[in-house]
């Protein structure tokens, strides 16, 4: 188990009047290898549970265990649970400070005291993982760049520093469409190339029913569902009264079956959805 | 650490002193702090507590929340406190070596550290009670007879109205870049002073871009909806004057005054 918390409660400003419960007894445990989306309204906790998982907020109440270390304990060192656990804010590219992409990305494995050939091998294979010229674009500003090539240079500055556990809030947010089929599958390649785990936060329930293979719902600083993609997003009903939703296609798929059509309704993506109507509309054919 | 910073914030609330027209708080604030410096006696001091646990019973402030306040300024208020205790001349109480503590300088810092921290919780009050726009509309009132002589008040209260919008903004945003950074291992909290300022690279950096892109946004936005400065404009609420403001305005000029004559009385 890579992720463990154990009835974890954190408050906002505690004993004033803007006092908040942000996380609500929160039990999670995470396997190594998982791909899991988190799912949840604004304000539900999510980007408050995410900055528990590498010790930058610590609970109020309860335990959080990463890779077998206790952080509440005084013998973790936050160094080597911030290089296991890498957190990717949203919006990353508004915190790139250095003259060029290299030293940029170079700051997270320099603060890891990594000598300088391990700290050049580390840039070019995050460089090459984001999709991002290592020759034509080390000595670039990065405040010259697109905004999804910007955003690529600070993912590659998370994962230059080698995360067992890689936690990126919304990704995707504020690029065009283009752009975020892009970094969506250079996230889907990082996974299947770098075995590593996966946290990804996101409001598009298409990408989340894309990508990954667990998820976790928050409603009110509660976890609400944890399961299966395809479990939790039979789970209309429950999901709609949170304010989120299924994927599009899914709800398709739910209403077309409900006009005593029989198809399965759990598909996640069109192409199931695609091969599922051509399916039923041959044997309804042959019949 | 950045969340402790109360100074400026606006405490919502529906008491007589909330509802005060702004202009009317400011000058009784400007009067609060000249009798400070016109006393020189500890005795008006108790009158200066009444007034200060006054408003902030009226307003139903929490006492809390203005301790708070006064946290990040106890390092200067400190500081205050042993250069006055040190440094005054007179009838020697203790000798520690070099230092040497008198009775004056023993009564000389008392005196100075609580001015400090009436001036300070004084002036929160202005700003707990204010919103930042009936502030700065105020400021704005007040200061346009001077307009005639060419003082751009209306410029002035805008840079101040924007200038106190961005405050929690830009700290929040301090908040989320540290925090980035610190993801990437970065260290603002350890190392000697010069390393520590090198550390700080990561964290200005970003943070000055982007209050530069937020400038120009905001800049944009203001001129999509046809800003053109204070010529001409007119508001949507108009500052008026009705019977309390008269009434408070009169009577804490009587009460400010009388603080301020103890200084030849005694």
């Amino acid at each position: 188990m890579i992720i463990e918390l154990k009835d974890v409660d954190y408050i906002y400003n505690p004993g004033t009047p803007f006092e908040k419960k942000a996380l609500d007894k929160i039990n999670l445990q995470v396997e190594e290898g998982e791909f899991i989306g988190l799912i949840g309204h604004t304000g539900s906790g999510k980007s408050t549970l995410v900055q528990h998982l590498n010790g930058l907020m610590k609970p109020t109440k309860g335990s959080i265990i990463i890779d077998g270390e206790d952080l509440s304990s005084k013998d973790t060192k936050m160094k080597s649970v911030r290089q296991k656990v890498g957190l990717v804010f949203q919006y990353p590219e508004h915190q790139l400070f250095e003259e060029t992409i290299y030293k940029d990305i170079a700051f997270g494995p320099k603060n890891l005291g990594l000598s300088d050939e391990e700290v050049d091998k580390r840039v070019r294979d995050a460089m090459e993982l984001v999709g991002l010229e290592f020759e034509e674009l080390k000595e670039r500003s990065p405040f010259e760049l697109s905004g999804g090539q910007k955003r690529r240079v600070a993912i590659a500055g998370v994962i230059a520093m080698k995360p067992k556990v890689l936690i990126l809030d919304e990704p995707t947010a504020g690029l065009d469409p283009k752009g975020r089929d892009d970094i969506l599958d250079e996230i889907r390649k990082i996974y299947d190339k770098e075995n590593i785990t996966i946290i990804l936060v996101s409001h598009s329930m298409e990408d989340i029913a894309r990508l990954v293979n667990r998820i976790f719902v928050m409603h009110k600083g509660k976890v609400a569902l944890d399961g299966p993609t395809r479990e939790v997003f039979s789970k209309t009903d429950e999901l709609e009264e949170m304010g989120l939703g299924v994927p599009q296609i899914t709800k398709f798929m739910k209403a077309f079956k409900g006009r005593g059509n029989k198809v399965k309704d759990d598909v996640l993506t069109i192409e199931e959805a695609k091969e599922e109507i051509l399916n039923y509309l041959r044997s309804k054919k042959d019949a | 650490m950045l969340k402790d910073i109360t100074i400026g914030q606006y405490f919502p609330g529906t008491s007589i002193v909330h509802k005060l027209d702004p202009r009317v708080k400011i000058i009784i604030v400007a009067l609060f702090i000249a009798s400070l410096f016109f006393v020189t006696n500890f005795i008006p001091y108790i009158f200066i507590v009444a007034f200060i646990g006054g408003v902030i019973s009226i307003a139903k402030l929490p006492v809390k929340f203005i301790i708070k306040g006064l946290k990040p300024l106890m390092f200067i208020i400190l500081i205050t406190f042993a250069i006055n205790l040190f440094m005054t001349k007179g009838e020697v109480l203790v000798e520690l070596g070099p230092l040497v503590i008198t009775k004056e300088g023993l009564r000389q810092s008392v005196f100075m550290a609580l001015r400090l921290v009436f001036l300070i919780t004084g002036t929160s009050l202005l700003t707990l009670t204010t919103s930042p726009i009936a502030l700065t509309d105020g400021i704005e009132r007040l200061l346009s007879p001077f307009s005639r002589i060419g003082l751009p008040s209306h410029e002035l209260a805008m840079m101040m109205t924007i200038a106190l919008r961005f405050i929690p903004t830009l700290l929040e945003e301090t908040d989320k870049i540290m925090k980035a950074q610190m993801a990437r291992g970065a260290d603002f909290e350890s190392g000697n002073i010069l390393s520590r300022a090198k550390n700080l690279v990561p964290l200005l950096v970003p943070l000055f871009i982007n209050a530069f892109r937020r400038a120009d946004e905001l800049a944009t936005a203001m001129e999509a909806r046809c800003y053109r400065g204070g010529d001409g404009r007119t508001r949507l609420n108009e500052l008026k004057f009705v019977g309390r403001d008269y009434a408070v305005l009169t009577g804490m000029t009587i009460f400010f005054a009388a603080i301020i004559s103890t200084r030849y009385i005694w």
